[in-house]
Parts: structure tokens; C-alpha cells; sequence
């Protein structure tokens, strides 16, 4: 599914953009008295476009899926005030550990992404980074009212109203706070959508990466970070 | 041979203004950013470290990550509107913004609030500080791996969840306290029901004394870490159990006494030592308070009677010109909240302040130079929660 | 409070007296002469501890309103000293001397209302937004709501209603 997309909507603005100090060219003296240039942003950051994740065809791909959808790691990172509902996830009463659902301290160990309420334009440039830090197969499961229609902040200048124009969502679970309970059924959920093949949202962001980027860019005004962050 | 001076006094060099001079392209420092995403954070905020080995000489805390603008969305809803929004400023504990509002709006239209709504408040508050202390007496140990305390006292919050769930028919916000009174009675046998749950606190108390504070890695690590002089606390504005910690008296409820906490008798711990472990051992003391004085609640209390004053239709409620400072004891410390009205139907100007708008800024900074990076323990035990700090 | 309130016309001259409990009064005071009430109630009447300082917008009169809230930590009293100072020249002399965290408010109130302080530590650092560029948010003439549906993406179906209609046409439609 491609979005219908204006490509001059992209104003040529956002081109010659200033980077974070961190990542200016910068000169740097090696130990045996030479002088190295760095340019973080070839060096350390990867510039080719993202590729998608092509399905596998038939049984392996069903397979796959499976073994997927019963290991789903969680990134711990609380964007909002949903996280108060995790931690008793992990308890016995919940107990989220008995579905093969478990927190991970760092994007490059999970694949499930929790946006746990509101997003502030300063949080959503952190969660894109640790989106798209996070290695494919990746889900996201939007939590509370906030991420679908901007809930209680509808009308805050600083908090963003659809998470899905920024960012690719599997599933919503809606409740302003949603019960822990309501986040057990939302992993069933994105586990029947895994299992089924329908959880393609992470290739779809890939495909409409410009739509998504040109909508990112228009609220995160001071862009100083590579277009991808690998 | 390579020698470690032990004294960090003179380490690093200040330069006249009191910041640290640090050339970064020594390569003798690193730029180290502990959050937002990061699990030893409380909440979503971020540390701009800088460090050298694992010493920590310069500490710069960015907040904002959670910044909704509540005191702008406020200007624009009517009092009674602001009511949902203003809980949802404080997760953890959302039950002191409830009386805070309601308080201020209570003062300025000059509404007497009934003796059994008073109780009722009361209860609800302690209720919240109950859950909170739970979560933040084991999750002191927490931050030093010692995960199993964590996982009791989520056991027994869950519960006293369910209890506010029956109360109020939220389980996290509960807008129970509204300007003139409260939403309700207590249902039938609640009281027998939060009783078995205090019975359980009970159990948990000893407890998490022996898996805590006689910990000997514990000790190790907490005590002496981040000592907060005496003379801060004012200097800086510092509260609550971190104040009491450092042997000074600061505790709303007994310098302010607000609904009817003169009628309750307790005393709240201090201690002088002023560290990590003392911060901790003061919330210990803390939460076998408050099961103390939710139990005199209980038995105090009348059964039945008026719960809401009466207040006029609150879709066209104007309330007059004035402003005022309200302040309640939050877990944290002293919670206050300056309502400012211009004689239309939404407030003028609403701010909140919180302990952690100092605690995790200016005290934060200070405290975190020369201590190691794996201390991130320091923040906890200044229980700081961001969105007080950003609104 | 009362006599507290007294002592200080003596010295400062002081107007707007609003003694609003037994332990908090407001009082209103020319821009040049806070600091230096602020300064004299703190080495000699012990209002050493810093509760907050906010600003209010009162764009129909032009002028912003600064409250400092001290507190007298030995007789646990509250007084808040207003400060009016102008709205288009919004400029107000910093107190970080005083009290060893008020520069965050500072910092706080420059970002969010515009109002300068010369010479507080860090107060053109941004603290709560990040690459904001229009007029600061907290001001009484920027406009939340509007700024939020050109900005953000609207979600189609949100419906609002005004409560008061709303309520009289379910309940009493009669009337």
C-alpha cells in the first residue's frame, strides 16, 4: 500500500540542516602523531536507504512467524505515563513472562516497541531513534486513547494527535489508562496478527519511509540527526 | 606506579561561576547520556554526563520529554473540566492533584467541604502515599539489582489498586475528590478488605527489613552515597522524606496541618545521616506510618453522612478574582499548587510545584559530580518524577 | 502575617495587600524593589527557603505578573511578593544570588513566557521545548488549540460539544 505522497511538499529546508555538535566533521589526533578526519555521520551511521524484510514463502515463513510471535521482547523505554501499568506486568499476578513476553533494556535486543501514551515532539525523536535502532522483524503496540486521536491533549501544542503518521502501529490498545489485562489481550492480538502475516507494518514504514520522514520532519524542527538512524 | 588520589574534594576544578572546567578534547572525558531510554531512569528524563573513568565530574538533567503544557490546557477548560486533566499530571500518584485543586477552587469560591467528605480525602491520600511507597521502598533496592523486594511490593499495590478500583472505579487515576466534597461513600465491607491488605504490609514490613536494610551489599553501596547537608535543604528547597533525612523536620501534615490530620496522632521518622540509605530507611519508617494512620482513618471516621457541599451548576461556575497557595504532603514531599482566577468560569493561571522541580535539577546536579556512574541510584532516592518538573 | 505585613510597609512601600490565611499573604511591590525585599526578608525575618516563582499573563492590562513565594521554615509561614513588570519590554533582574535553585525557574519562565533575566546561569539554554519558533506557549495570545490542528494531524470524528448546550438539549429539551 503506498500513500499517496507530494513529493515537493518536502521543501528543500530541511537540507542543509544543522547538525548535533556530535556530529560535525571534526579533526582528531590518531596516537602516532597523524591526523584522522571524522565525519560521524559516513563513519558511524549507515546512509543507504533501509531495505524492507521480504516474507519468507509457505511453511518457513509459518515457522518463522511462529517462533516470532512467542518470543516477543519488549524495549523498556516508558514514553508516557502507560509505563506505570508495565512493571505489574512482570509480576505474578500478570505475569507476562508465561506469553514469552519479556523487557529489554536496550532497541537492539527487542522487537516490540511499547508507545505508552502521549508523545511529546522531544520524546517522538527519541522514539524514532529507537525505532529504527530496533532490528526487523520490529512491532510497535500504541497504548492509551493519546496515540490514536491525541486523547486528553487533543489540543496541546506539544504532544503529537495520530501516532501512525509518524510512526508504523500494529496495534492500539485504547483506555486512558488502559488496564493491564487490556495490554495481555493487545500482545494476543499482535500474536494472531504474527502468526496470520499480517503484522507488515515495519516493511510498509520502509515503503513509505518518504511520507513518514516529510511528516516527522514537519514537527521535529530541529532535525540534527542522519535521515535513518541505523 | 599509578597512584588514585582519594580526595575528589578539589576534583574537578570550578572555574568562578561554580561550573566545571572540562576540556573535552583532552580525551581525558566522555559524553555519557543516561535516558531517556535508558532503565535506570526514573520516568522519562535524561542525564547529560560527563565522565572521566567512571567518575562522574559534570551532570547537565534535560527534562521536557513529558511536557504536555497542562498549565495552558488548564486555561482553556472550565474548573470542573480541568479536574481529568490535572490528575493526569502525576502518575504515580495522582490523588494529591485532585485535593489540591479542589482545595484552591474551595478557598477561592469559599466552600466549606463536610466533616465526612474531609475523612473520605484523607483516606484517598493516604491510600495513594500506601501504593507509591510500595513500589519506591523495594524499588530503592531495585536500583542496585536486588529485584525481589520489587516484585512483593508490586503484589501488595496491585491490591491496594483493586481497593481504590472499589472505591473510586479507577485503578490508576481516580478523580475521587471534586470541589465541595467527595464521589462517594465507602462501599460495604471495604474496610474489613483494606484491613487484610494492611495485614499483608504487616508481613511485608519485616520483610523487606531483613532482605534490605540488613543487606550487607546494600549497606555497602547506599551508605554515605550523596550525603545532603543539613544547610541545603533550605538553600535549595529540598522536602519530604530527603529533608527528613537529613534530621529537619518537613512534613506538610505536621507544620500545615490540612483536613484532619491534627486528630491523628504520629510522628514522622528522622534521622541524621542524610544518604542514600537514609532516604530509604526514611520511607521505610514512612509506609509503617501510613498503614498506622490509614487504621486510625478507619476507626475514626463517621460511617455515614453529608459528602458534598453543595456548589452551583459547574457548567457555568464563575469563580471570583483571587489567587491562592494550597500545599498537601505528597510522597515526595510538599506538593503545592498556586490558582490563580480572574472571575470567569477557567482558572487565569494554574502552576504545580512539586519537590522534584529541585530535587532532580539543581540538587541532582550537585549531587551526582564525583560519584560513580552506577550510582544512578541517587536519583531513585530522590524519588523524582519528571512530569512534575515540565507540567 | 498581619504584623509581619506592618513591618515591612515601614520599610518598603508596598500596596495590593491580600492576607489571605493565617500562614500566606500576597503583596504587590515595584518592579526595582523586590530584590532588595526579597534580600531583607531573607536575612532578617527568616524567609530563607524558596517556594516557586511563576508568572502570570495579564494581556488586557499589558503587563506580566511575577510571584515570588517564599517561606519562613522556623514559623511555617508563606508570602508571595507580586511583581509587575512590562509586556513588551519583559525583562526582570535575576535573583540566583538568593536562592541556590531559583535559576531553574528562571530558565523555566524565559522559555515558556519570554521573560528575560540577565545574567542567570544557563538561562538561554532550552529546558523544556526543543526547537520551538514561535511566540513562547504560555502566553495568554498563543493559541493552544489552533496551533495543535495546524501542526499536528487531526484525526477525522472527533466531534466537540459545548457541555452547557449539550447538557440542556439531552436533559431538558423542553425548557
Amino acid at each position: 500500500m503506498k500513500k499517496d505522497f507530494d513529493k515537493d511538499a518536502l521543501s528543500d529546508m530541511y537540507k542543509d540542516k544543522f547538525l548535533a555538535p556530535e556530529n560535525e566533521i571534526r579533526f582528531v589526533n590518531a596516537p602516532d602523531g597523524s591526523i584522522i578526519e571524522v565525519n560521524p555521520l559516513d563513519d558511524y551511521f549507515c546512509q543507504e536507504r533501509p531495505k524492507e524484510l521480504k516474507p519468507r514463502k509457505g511453511v518457513v515463513e509459518k515457522f518463522l512467524n511462529w517462533a516470532r510471535a512467542e518470543s516477543l521482547w519488549v524495549l523498556g523505554f516508558g514514553t508516557g505515563c502507560g509505563s506505570i501499568e508495565i512493571p505489574p506486568l512482570s509480576t505474578p499476578r500478570f505475569d507476562m513472562y508465561r506469553f514469552g513476553v519479556q523487557m529489554r533494556a536496550t532497541p537492539r535486543q527487542s522487537n516490540v516497541f511499547i508507545i505508552s501514551g502521549y508523545l511529546s515532539v522531544k520524546t517522538l525523536k527519541r522514539a524514532i531513534r529507537s525505532y529504527e535502532q530496533m532490528p526487523s522483524p520490529k512491532y510497535i503496540i500504541a497504548l492509551g486513547s493519546c496515540t490514536i486521536n491525541g486523547g486528553m491533549y487533543w489540543d496541546s501544542y506539544n504532544t503529537i494527535n495520530r501516532l501512525d503518521h509518524y510512526l508504523p502501529v500494529d496495534v492500539y490498545i485504547a483506555g486512558c489508562m488502559p488496564r493491564p489485562e487490556a495490554l495481555l489481550a493487545g500482545f494476543g492480538k499482535l500474536k494472531e496478527l504474527i502468526k496470520e502475516g499480517k503484522a507488515e507494518k515495519a516493511n510498509e514504514y520502509i515503503q513509505n519511509l518518504d511520507w513518514y520522514k516529510a511528516n516527522q520532519k514537519k514537527i521535529i524542527k530541529d532535525w540534527n540527526m542522519p535521515d535513518y538512524n541505523w | 606506579m599509578f597512584t588514585i588520589n582519594n580526595d575528589r574534594s578539589k576534583f574537578p576544578e570550578l572555574d568562578d561561576a561554580g561550573n566545571a572546567l572540562i576540556d573535552l578534547t583532552s580525551h581525558k572525558y566522555l559524553k555519557l547520556w543516561q535516558g531517556p531510554q535508558h532503565p535506570g531512569v526514573t520516568g522519562n528524563m535524561s542525564l547529560e554526563l560527563t565522565v572521566t573513568g567512571d567518575e562522574i565530574v559534570e551532570s547537565r538533567t534535560h527534562v521536557g520529554y513529558l511536557h504536555r503544557g497542562f498549565e495552558k490546557l488548564m486555561e482553556r477548560r472550565t474548573f470542573i473540566q480541568c479536574f481529568p486533566t490535572c490528575i493526569r499530571l502525576c502518575v504515580a500518584e495522582p490523588d494529591p492533584n485532585e485535593y489540591l485543586l479542589s482545595s484552591c477552587v474551595e478557598e477561592l469560591a469559599g466552600i466549606e467541604v463536610p466533616e465526612t467528605a474531609q475523612w473520605l480525602r484523607m483516606l484517598a491520600l493516604e491510600m495513594a502515599r500506601l501504593q507509591v511507597l510500595l513500589r519506591q521502598v523495594p524499588g530503592q533496592a531495585g536500583t542496585f539489582a536486588l529485584g525481589l523486594g520489587y516484585q512483593w511490593g508490586n503484589y501488595i499495590r496491585d491490591l491496594i489498586l483493586d481497593r481504590f478500583e472499589e472505591l473510586t472505579g479507577g485503578r490508576v487515576y481516580h478523580m475521587y475528590i471534586l470541589p465541595g466534597g467527595v464521589r462517594g461513600l465507602l462501599p460495604n465491607g471495604f474496610k474489613n478488605r483494606l484491613e487484610e491488605n494492611l495485614k499483608l504490609v504487616d508481613e511485608f514490613l519485616p520483610n523487606v527489613w531483613d532482605l534490605i536494610y540488613t543487606n550487607s551489599v546494600f549497606k555497602k553501596r547506599a551508605k554515605g552515597l550523596a550525603v545532603i547537608p543539613k544547610e541545603w535543604i533550605d538553600e535549595y528547597g529540598i522536602y519530604g522524606p530527603a529533608a527528613r533525612a537529613a534530621g529537619i523536620m518537613r512534613d506538610v501534615r505536621k507544620t500545615h496541618p490540612y483536613l484532619f490530620y491534627s486528630e491523628i496522632d504520629f510522628e514522622p521518622f528522622t534521622t541524621d545521616e542524610s544518604d542514600v540509605f537514609a532516604r530509604s530507611l526514611v520511607r521505610w519508617h514512612d509506609l509503617k506510618m501510613t498503614v498506622d494512620i490509614i487504621r486510625q482513618i478507619l476507626a475514626k471516621m463517621p460511617e455515614k453522612g453529608d459528602i458534598k457541599a453543595p456548589t452551583p451548576n459547574v457548567m457555568h461556575w464563575k469563580i471570583p478574582k483571587g489567587e491562592t497557595y494550597v500545599k498537601c504532603e505528597s510522597s515526595r514531599g510538599e506538593y503545592g499548587m498556586y490558582l490563580v482566577t480572574d472571575g470567569s468560569d477557567k482558572p487565569r493561571r494554574v502552576n504545580l510545584k512539586g519537590p522534584s522541580y529541585t530535587h532532580a535539577t539543581s540538587v541532582l546536579e550537585k549531587l551526582l559530580v564525583n560519584a560513580n556512574v552506577a550510582d544512578a541510584a541517587i536519583m531513585v532516592s530522590l524519588a523524582t518524577c519528571p512530569p512534575e518538573i515540565e507540567r | 502575617m498581619k504584623q509581619l505585613v506592618e513591618i515591612i510597609q515601614n520599610h518598603f512601600p508596598i500596596n495590593d495587600i491580600d492576607l489571605r490565611k493565617k500562614s500566606l499573604a500576597f503583596i504587590s511591590i515595584h518592579q526595582n524593589q523586590a530584590i532588595p525585599l526579597l534580600e531583607w526578608l531573607k536575612t532578617t525575618h527568616g524567609y530563607k527557603a524558596f517556594v516557586l516563582l511563576t508568572a502570570v499573563d495579564w494581556i488586557e492590562e499589558n503587563r506580566f505578573q511575577l510571584t515570588y513565594l517564599i517561606s519562613n521554615p522556623d514559623n511555617f509561614t508563606e508570602l508571595g511578593v507580586r511583581v509587575f513588570i512590562d509586556r513588551e519590554k519583559a525583562e526582570m533582574v535575576s535573583a540566583h544570588h538568593l536562592w541556590k535553585s531559583i535559576w531553574v525557574y528562571q530558565r523555566e519562565l524565559k522559555e515558556m513566557f519570554g521573560i528575560n533575566f540577565p545574567n542567570s546561569p544557563r538561562v538561554n539554554e532550552s529546558f523544556i521545548l526543543e526547537g520551538w519558533d514561535t511566540i513562547p506557549p504560555y502566553r495568554r495570545d498563543f493559541d493552544t488549540k489552533q496551533y495543535s490542528e495546524e501542526t499536528y494531524f487531526p484525526r477525522p470524528g472527533r466531534s466537540t460539544n459545548d457541555p452547557a448546550k449539550h447538557m440542556k438539549s439531552k436533559l431538558y429539551p423542553k425548557d
